[in-house]
């Protein structure tokens, strides 16, 4: 994936996780968060939920074959509360989730997603739940998200979804890696260092 | 024009410039960096082949993975030994002052950043993890970031970030004996949610707060972010400034006198607006537990568990589970609810104050003999400073562990793990289903009194049958 990508919308199979307030620890628990790497963090996405304490498989859409090609997770309510750390969303990139569709995200969940290009747009609890119906009758659909026309359109549907216009904006003209755009007002950042007292000491 | 509150104040200050789409690209004064979540960090950074900008702008040490029991090197486990490792090269390389274990001043990122007086009123303050919140107690817009930011913040000393409005938490009245700041801020987190905070900072005011010493406002700020809210901050006032006086990174002599000076232009003006104002009365506030797998999941001592039919319908579903997971029983009383393990520690309750505290319960009484007891001191100095005072000798003649300071069991990414489906009386920040380290261990978040008074029954136990 090019760092400079324009992200205009995904398209995709999707894959349904129900539930409010699924946390961080849920997508992936801390005892996998050891490495210094984020390779290897596919392997234990959502581990709790999906295995039994020995490795028994449980009923969940993520060990679902029919959702194995999934790249459009939708979800509930305040999706990814909890952590702040970026492992969360990068067990699911790395997954192969590149969007997600949700009633409301928490806040550090969602700027992560933005800062690694992972589309995160939420719909109203009525079109969530019946995106979710539909993609579980028929997982071989293709799931599409517009972020030019804020919509999203599954067979038989569509609905409006929202983003806040900055992220909106940088996935649309490729900045939504933040570095290059904030080192670019390197005389800015020296003028605000030099305005504040507390840099040089008082 | 009505007057500014501290957030509008720190954030007009600290612009660089604003961003299209609602972002302003703020500076950041304080970056303290961990080893989970700096190592790919550092990586990205050499991949650009970018410098760090600020490099006596950031601070490292080393807290989630170190074991609390045997420090020796090479760690025991490879993975963690490769991560501190890693912190280490990377500290050296880019000349980031890095707090080493045996250095005197390890321990949770979040303890040591005051004690060392790095934090200080007025600051942005940002860190690869979420309780980044604490820091507000001074005064400062703390936050948690990813580690896509932590390279952010390493290369350019900035974020991109959209202002959080600001809701004013007022707690007026007097605390009862035995209700702490945990108590406080689980409670608000229970009136206010899981989701209330979310695109709000949290302005903690009121007698209540004003009282609070520095650590009891650290506890308060550092569960913003369990209530939704990404920052959270207490005016800084006297008892800000006297804690700050002498640290080794606070400003000294003539600078601190400016330093106080400028201080106090940051506070809140009186006459402030606010996006939102809740107030809460301390008189409401018990001995508080939850019994769930989330935060917002809590009662006070006296109370039973709440039946799944009496909770708004968009709660009945998480209750459910929570229900099915902890394997309590709706109507039942919390007290009584019996433990395997107890924890004292985290960045939430660590500190020295809240050994104090758990000490006082432990004196002269023993640990029950079903329940595994430690007490984790929130960083090298705390443990000192408690071991000066013979808290050590307390606690282990009761049949608590005193271990060497770090996360630990907060979210058992080192050896302390709970085991099975073990429970455990925490005074930590987070009851999620796996949080310390069993895919099926439970937790009941607690203060580290009650904790104490857990250990010492066997079972939850009000703290206050304890004091009198």
């Amino acid at each position: 994936m090019s760092k400079t990508e324009k992200i205009t919308g995904r398209r995709g199979k999707g894959v349904v996780v129900r539930g409010h307030d699924i946390d961080t620890d849920q997508i992936i628990p801390a005892r996998f968060m050891t490495s210094i790497r984020f390779a290897g963090l596919e392997d234990h996405v959502f581990e709790d939920l999906r295995f039994t304490a020995d490795g028994t498989p449980k009923g969940h859409p993520f060990n679902e074959e029919r959702f194995a090609a999934a790249s459009i997770l939708v979800v509930n309510r305040n999706f990814g509360c909890g952590s702040s750390r970026e492992h969360a969303p990068q067990a699911l990139q790395r997954w192969g989730i590149g969007a997600l569709v949700g009633e409301s995200f928490a806040e550090i969940f969602f700027g992560n997603c933005i800062a690694m290009g992972i589309i995160a747009v939420t719909a109203s609890a009525d079109d969530v739940g019946k995106l979710m119906d539909s993609i579980e009758l028929d997982p071989d659909q293709e799931i599409a998200i517009d972020l030019e026309s804020k919509t999203v359109t599954w067979r038989g549907g569509s609905a409006a979804v929202s983003i806040p216009d900055g992220p909106r904006q940088q996935l649309l003209e490729g900045s939504w890696d933040a570095m290059r755009n904030l080192l670019s007002a390197s005389d800015e950042i020296r003028a605000t260092a030099e305005r504040i007292p507390y840099i040089d000491g008082f | 024009m009505a007057g500014k509150n501290l957030l509008d104040k720190v954030w007009d200050l600290h612009s660089v410039r604003e961003l299209p789409g609602g972002q302003t690209q703020l500076m950041i004064g304080l970056h303290l960096i961990h080893e989970v979540t700096s190592p790919q960090g550092f990586q990205m950074l050499e991949d650009a082949g970018l410098p760090v900008l600020m490099p006596g702008r950031t601070f490292a040490t080393v807290d989630h993975i170190v074991p609390t029991d045997d420090l020796s090197r090479p760690l025991a486990d490879p993975l963690a030994e490769e991560m501190l490792s890693t912190l280490e090269q990377n500290t050296e390389k880019h000349a980031v002052r890095f707090f080493a274990i045996g250095s005197g001043h390890q321990g949770v990122l979040h303890v040591v950043g005051p004690e060392m007086g790095l934090t200080q009123p007025g600051m942005t303050i940002a860190c690869g993890d979420s309780h980044t919140s604490t820091h507000g107690a001074f005064g400062a817009i703390a936050f948690g970031i990813g580690t896509s930011q932590v390279r952010d913040v390493l290369a350019s000393q900035c974020l991109a970030l959209v202002r959080p409005k600001v809701r004013r938490i007022v707690i007026d009245g007097e605390l009862g004996s035995g209700v702490t700041a945990k108590d406080v801020i689980l409670h608000i987190i229970r009136v206010l949610g899981v989701k209330g905070g979310v695109g709000y900072a949290y302005e903690y005011a009121g007698s209540v707060v004003e009282h609070m010493t520095m650590e009891e406002r650290m506890t308060l700020c550092n569960m913003s972010i369990e209530g939704g809210a990404r920052v959270g901050y207490v005016n800084p006032d006297r008892i800000t400034f006297d804690y700050l006086e002498g640290r080794t990174h606070a400003p000294e002599g003539e600078a601190f006198a400016r330093a106080i000076e400028w201080w106090k232009t940051i506070v809140s003006d009186a006459d402030a607006s606010y996006d939102d104002e809740v107030a809460i009365p301390a008189s409401d506030i018990a001995p508080t537990v939850t019994w769930g797998i989330n935060p917002g999941h809590a009662i006070s001592i006296g109370e039973s568990l709440p039946r799944v039919e009496s909770l708004p319908d968009d709660e009945r579903g998480s209750a459910e589970e929570a229900y099915g997971f902890m394997q309590l029983e709706p109507g039942a009383p919390i007290a009584g609810t019996r433990i395997n393990v107890a924890f004292i520690g985290s960045c939430t309750n660590g500190r020295l104050s809240d050994l104090r505290e758990a000490a006082k319960i432990a004196q002269g009484r023993k640990v029950e003999a079903h329940v595994r007891a430690l007490v984790v001191p929130g960083s090298e100095l705390v443990k000192k400073q408690a071991e000066a005072e013979g808290l050590h000798e307390i606690f282990e003649a009761a049949g608590f562990e005193w271990r060497e300071a770090g996360c630990s069991m907060c979210l058992a990414m080192n050896p302390d793990k709970l085991v099975g489906r073990e429970m455990c009386a925490s005074s930590s920040n987070r009851n999620f289903r796996g949080r310390q380290g069993s895919p099926t261990g439970r937790t009941l978040l607690m203060s580290p009194a009650m904790v104490a008074a857990a250990a010492v029954t066997g079972a939850v136990t009000d703290v206050r049958e304890f004091k009198g």
